[in-house]
């Protein structure tokens, strides 16, 4: 693969007395959605976290374009290009929709088009400009989350299970606005446990269980393999029943 | 997405909910409903309600920046004392440079006097705060037990540095002519004093609000008292961030220190410690990180502290402490708890 946008190699994190990372290897391709599949714990929103500099990776190095971001300070990561939607989605309940707006926008006022295109995405930014975040649905609120990390033309989006809580409805209306993100050629790294939702948008994916990547390939080749999809999530559950 | 997308609707909030929520704001005029039942005479209570809303606005001064860096970086400062009364020492430093300004009868040249003393002050506890932060604080991020005793220790430093600078006694300034003294207004006497410091804070209140609602670092620091960690992921430094408001918060106290000193005529290197019991009712009664709520607490304790003295002074002694103790009942995490992200 040539000249990926991240490459994660032997990285290792700890959370207190915790080894959660064991040494991940993972490469996210320029363009397009990678996606990080494996149950709970398996160390995904670690991996997530530990990219965008909330936890210090003890050994191996994190490369974004080339150039080593491992143990860089978060808010250096994010202003090299890297947005990240949490899996709490991050909103400032306390601000309104616009105030959350405006604090992604880093490097000035909006620019109406983009603007006007996240409104379209995403109908309940415009209707609930002026509304404080804290009184929005779990559903508009992580469309809020992800509309704050494209603002701003970024070069990855790193976003942590958008479908979780989520009803079936919002969950489509979600796929199809990251699909139409996708098309802007914006690369994604996804971690999602909804498996419909990763295959509708995944190019490509890896498996990770006990804090490493078990398997790394294209998206439609586990996707048309029930028994590869059993043998790496149905391993992973009967390995720790 | 939008042609298959989900209506928007927003649920609007009960009457119940609106009325919970707006509930706090009624308190202080309630309460000094209640005071002007029980005290009966209007003159007395319009003078014993200035004295309150001015003492309160004077512990709002020194209790909001404790309680931004409290909500801002879970950090628990019992130093901020310390910049109170090296706030009042050098702003009664000052007074006493410009005896010649502060005993004319000119109105400018007191309220220059004043308003120099009151520079000078919070310069030297903003930059005392930064110090502050830098030693004793940073070290011990993230560990409360730790905090407490670095900082009370910060204080006992600080106090005893007063002492070999200013001397062991307690320092006595009398106010510029033109805070002396009393205006009568619908029968009340009422100190011109009062009257300033309850504009001082209103003032400052006002202008707060505005900095915290309307400004870049207002949403700055309202995001980050509720979640840091996602200040920091949209790019922004927090710490350099939390740096500023912990130089702010100390050069309010600062400020404080000189309010309350003119209002005492008198100032010790422990009056800062002695108001941080107040200071800390204040910031437990309004909600931890709560700028309205502790304006609120700060008003109501003023109010029920000068009702309570003039009514039943015995029971004023407890009075605050009850009033914490009744609305931590009521809400169990201060008038306006912020909401904090975990």
């Amino acid at each position: 693969m040539a000249d990926p946008l991240l490459t994660l190699s032997g990285v290792h994190t700890h959370i207190g007395p915790y080894h959660i990372l064991q040494g991940v290897d993972l490469v996210v391709p320029r363009g397009g959605v990678s996606v990080l599949l494996g149950r709970n714990g398996a160390g995904k929103s670690t991996t997530l976290r530990t990219i965008m500099g909330l936890l210090k990776p003890s050994a191996g190095e994190i490369r974004f374009d080339g150039n080593s971001i491992g143990g860089t300070p978060t808010p250096a990561i994010s202003r090299a290009g890297i947005a990240y939607v949490p899996e709490n989605m991050g909103i400032f309940s306390d601000l309104t929709v616009g105030e959350n707006m405006q604090l992604a926008a880093t490097q000035g006022p909006f620019d109406p088009t983009r603007l006007s295109w996240i409104k379209e995405l995403f109908p309940p930014i415009a209707t609930f400009w002026d509304k404080a975040a804290g009184t929005l649905s779990g559903g508009q609120k992580q469309m809020l989350a992800v509309a704050r990390a494209i603002i701003e033309p970024r070069r990855l989006i790193l976003i942590d299970e958008p479908s979780k809580g989520l009803a079936p409805a919002i969950i489509s209306a979600m796929t199809r606005a990251l699909g139409e993100l996708k098309e802007t050629d914006t690369t994604i790294l996804l971690v999602e446990q909804n498996f419909a939702m990763a295959s509708a948008l995944g190019d490509t994916v890896s498996v990770m269980d006990d804090g490493r990547v078990v398997h790394a390939g294209a998206m439609a080749e586990l996707a048309g393999d029930a028994g590869m999809q059993e043998r790496l999530m149905g391993l992973s559950l009967e390995v720790h029943q | 997405m939008s042609e298959t997308a989900i209506r928007p609707k927003l649920v609007a909030s009960s009457a119940g909910d609106r009325l919970r929520k707006a509930a706090p704001l009624l308190l202080a005029p309630v309460m000094a409903l209640a005071g002007l039942i029980a005290i009966a005479d209007p003159a007395t209570w319009l003078t014993l309600t200035v004295a309150g809303l001015a003492m309160g606005l004077m512990i709002f001064i020194m209790a909001s920046g404790l309680t931004v860096v409290f909500g801002l970086m879970d950090v628990i400062n019992f130093g901020h004392g310390a910049f109170v009364s090296v706030g009042a020492f050098v702003g009664f430093t000052v007074l006493a440079w410009l005896t010649g300004w502060t005993e004319n009868p000119a109105v400018m040249m007191n309220l220059a006097a004043v308003f120099l003393a009151i520079l000078a002050s919070m310069a030297v506890t903003g930059v005392l705060g930064l110090a502050f932060e830098r030693v004793i604080v940073a070290p011990v991020y993230g560990h409360h037990l730790k905090q407490i005793l670095v900082t009370m220790g910060g204080l006992i430093v600080a106090q005893q540095l007063i002492h070999v600078v200013w001397g062991p006694d307690a320092i006595h300034v009398a106010r510029p002519q033109t805070l002396r003294g009393s205006v009568i207004v619908f029968d009340a006497v009422i100190e011109k004093y009062r009257l300033f410091a309850v504009a001082i804070g209103l003032v400052l209140f006002l202008g707060m609000r505005h900095v915290l609602k309307s400004t870049k670092v207002g949403l700055l620091v309202r995001a980050g008292v509720e979640n840091g960690e996602m200040v920091e992921a949209l790019g922004y430094r927090i710490r350099r961030l939390f740096l500023v408001v912990f130089m702010v918060g100390s050069a309010l106290a600062g400020l404080g220190g000189v309010m309350w000193g003119l209002y005492n005529e008198t100032i010790t290197a422990h009056m800062g410690s002695e108001l941080m019991v107040l200071v800390f009712i204040v910031v437990i009664i309004g909600g931890l990180g709560s700028i309205e709520g502790c304006f609120i607490g700060a008003l109501l304790v003023g109010l029920l502290s000068n009702y309570m003295t003039f009514l039943a002074p015995k029971v004023a002694l407890v009075s605050t402490i009850a009033l914490m103790v009744g609305v931590l009942m009521w809400r169990p995490e201060g008038l306006y708890p912020v909401v904090k992200a975990k």
